[in-house]
């Protein structure tokens, strides 16, 4: 064995990783697109940062193509012209993102004082300077809004979820469909219903109920489709393991299943309240928009995010829109707390504390 | 110790076996007639068939089960054993398009008989599966005891029957410890002992067992073939296998399976020292001898 240890360990090298010299080529790749797309810019009509971006997409991807071709061949180039339009797509698709962050965050920040979450708006109006009143009412209510969403949408998301995956009854299929299909439904749709089925005959009235019960609807078709999803990952073994122990379906599905799906349950959750945290159309119709305290979702107008969001804009002068913009940046955070709040508890691990 | 719930059918089950010494068992067992069941109880399948939709996949099996003993069901794959081991304890309806056809009496009673609670079977004719599957949220203690909280038993003594399931599963002495930790944290095979703990907890007469060491090294296989043999004198064991020295090395009776593209039938059954050494079929021969499968 001493013989063994008299061998040096090797340095760890990664021969596949790009040379020097490839990474100089595509540096020269870049330099010369750069260049060509801003010639083009000077000597013809085109103008502007958006020309300059599609210039250079096109004119990388041809010498990329070009180069790769002439190196190694005809399908090494349709390789790297590939790996090319893929990355363009992304940045594509990321664009929008980050520009939506970017102009919330420079507009929003002017806005935000810390009696945005200590006062609200029933001394003050939206055209008031930027530091009297604030958001504590509109808070308050987008989450009573959402809590009593949640308190409607997801007993019934899961409870489907669970006759979808579990019970696969006779109507399995035309309720899949049907979840399907209502997850497309636009908050405008679901905002009317509640209008037409219960503000018009019934209440005659804005209250809070009213928004969630709309929310709620928006709410059951991401909480369904996603128990759903993360309940077919249960392996179907312990279904049958807990039924061979003597227990009813019903008790396997109770102490066996749903607690082995737990995180991804509350996963679906807090997807859902992601879903319908910053949803507009219905608020507008059935909630009001009060700008003082209400803690009573039963009766009285509720204020809330987008609501506030919403009147703000409206008022037109630039303090008044200052406002919308922290409103704005604040319902983000949220949203952003939430979804980060459902990856985490999704990524852990199943059977772990 | 006592399960309340436990049916008298269980208790004279028990009871007859440690009453008929282990010589009688031997001496039933030496007369080697599968057909005629010498103690009277146990279970039996009469002319059981069974289908996927419109697939035949098991045609005509007629075999009985020795209390105490344990019987090896080998073949090659889709020959139908692990179906006909699932038509013992109901477990075959759970797959969509199932039917069956044909008797399985335990203590004489048919279990597809109209008006049979389901899951009293399930109790009675326990089942340890392929892949080990202990219950992901809960801790080796938990496991243990999972079926008397699914079947809604209640146990006086909850630690003595933790510790002498865990003993008989041949697992006690590396889990003691940890009785309140996850059991994902076991080995492959530690896992699959916890789900034989698991079995026994609620007291079954029968013991099915579907390939339960094909996804286990050969150490933790060994482990669990002493574990079979330890239990063999208290519980009737149906074991699947795909190994042949395993179904030489731990069981009593053997039955082959084997399908000729047709539905599985059942070629042979008989002893296991007869099967695998003077077998009465051609086809049984060429398969114990690995000329095929």
């Amino acid at each position: 064995m001493s013989s063994l240890e008299k061998v040096a360990t090797p340095q760890p090298r990664k021969p596949w990783a790009p040379t020097p010299i490839d990474q100089a080529k595509t540096a020269g790749i870049v330099a010369a697109s750069t260049l060509i797309s801003l010639l083009l810019i000077l000597v013809s009509p085109l103008s502007g940062k958006l020309a300059f971006v599609v210039l250079f997409s096109i004119a990388y991807l041809i010498i990329d193509f070009a180069v790769s071709y002439a190196k190694a061949g005809r399908s090494a180039a349709v390789d790297s012209l590939f790996r090319g339009l893929v990355t363009t797509a992304i940045l594509i698709a990321v664009t929008p993102i980050v520009s939506i962050l970017f102009t919330v965050w420079i507009r929003g920040h002017k806005g935000l004082h810390w009696t945005l979450f200590t006062k609200d708006m029933h001394n003050n109006a939206f055209t008031d300077p930027v530091n009297q009143g604030g958001l504590l009412h509109a808070i308050i209510g987008t989450f009573l809004l959402v809590i009593f969403a949640m308190i409607i949408s997801v007993p019934i998301g899961i409870l489907t979820a669970l006759y979808l995956t579990e019970v696969r009854g006779r109507f399995t299929r035309p309720i899949e469909f049907l979840v399907q299909a209502m997850s497309g439904v636009p908050s405008i749709v679901a905002g009317l219903f509640i209008y037409a089925a219960i503000l018009i005959p019934f209440t005659k009235t804005v209250n809070g109920i009213q928004g969630s019960l709309a929310l709620a609807i928006l709410m059951i078709p991401t909480v369904a489709r996603t128990s759903q999803e993360v309940l077919k990952l249960i392996p179907s073994d312990l279904r049958e393991a807990g039924v061979a122990l003597g227990g009813t379906q019903w008790r396997s599905v109770a102490l066996v299943v749903v607690p082995a799906a737990r995180s991804g349950l509350i996963t679906a959750m807090i997807l859902g309240v992601a879903r319908v945290a910053g949803e507009t159309a219905p608020i507008l119709l059935l909630t009001g928009g009060s700008g003082t305290k209400n803690f009573n979702v039963f009766s009285g107008s509720l204020g809330s995010l987008p609501n506030y969001i919403w009147q703000a804009f409206g008022a037109g002068t630039p303090e008044s829109i200052t406002r919308a913009w922290a409103g704005i940046l604040v319902l983000l955070v949220i949203v952003v707390i939430l979804f980060t709040a459902a990856r985490i508890l999704g990524n852990r691990k199943v059977g772990k504390k | 110790m006592s399960i309340e719930s436990a049916d008298n059918q269980g208790d004279e089950m028990e009871t007859t076996i440690q009453k008929s010494s282990l010589s009688d068992i031997s001496a039933a067992r030496a007369q080697k007639q599968p057909g005629s069941n010498a103690l009277g109880v146990g279970l039996e399948a009469r002319g059981v068939h069974a289908w996927f939709g419109e697939k035949h996949v098991l045609e005509n099996v007629s075999l009985d089960f020795w209390p105490g003993s344990v019987t090896a069901l080998i073949g090659p794959s889709g020959c139908g054993k692990s179906t006909f081991i699932r038509t013992l304890n109901r477990m075959h309806e759970f797959i969509p398009g199932a039917a069956m056809a044909g008797e399985v009496l335990l203590n004489g009673e048919d279990i597809y008989a109209a008006g049979v609670d389901v899951t009293k079977i399930r109790l009675k004719v326990g089942m340890v599966f392929q892949k080990p599957n202990p219950f992901p949220s809960m801790t080796i203690a938990e496991n243990v005891l999972a079926g008397l909280k699914l079947a809604q038993l209640k146990v006086e003594k909850k630690d003595e029957l933790l510790e002498e399931c865990l003993e008989r599963a041949g697992l006690w002495s590396e889990v003691k410890d940890r009785l309140n930790t996850h059991g994902g944290a076991l080995s492959g095979g530690q896992q699959q002992r916890l789900c034989i703990a698991r079995a026994l907890a609620v007291r079954p007469q029968v013991l099915l067992m579907d390939e339960p060491c094909s996804a286990l090294d050969p150490g933790s296989t060994l482990r669990i073939e002493e574990t079979i043999s330890q239990l063999s004198s208290s519980v009737t064991i149906v074991i699947v296998t795909h190994n042949m020295q395993q179904a030489a090395r731990v069981s009593d009776y053997t039955a082959f399976f084997l399908s000729d593209g047709g539905p599985g039938q059942m070629v042979e059954v008989g002893s296991t020292n007869d099967i695998f050494s003077r077998p009465k079929d051609q086809r049984t021969e060429n398969y114990v001898t690995g000329r095929f499968g």
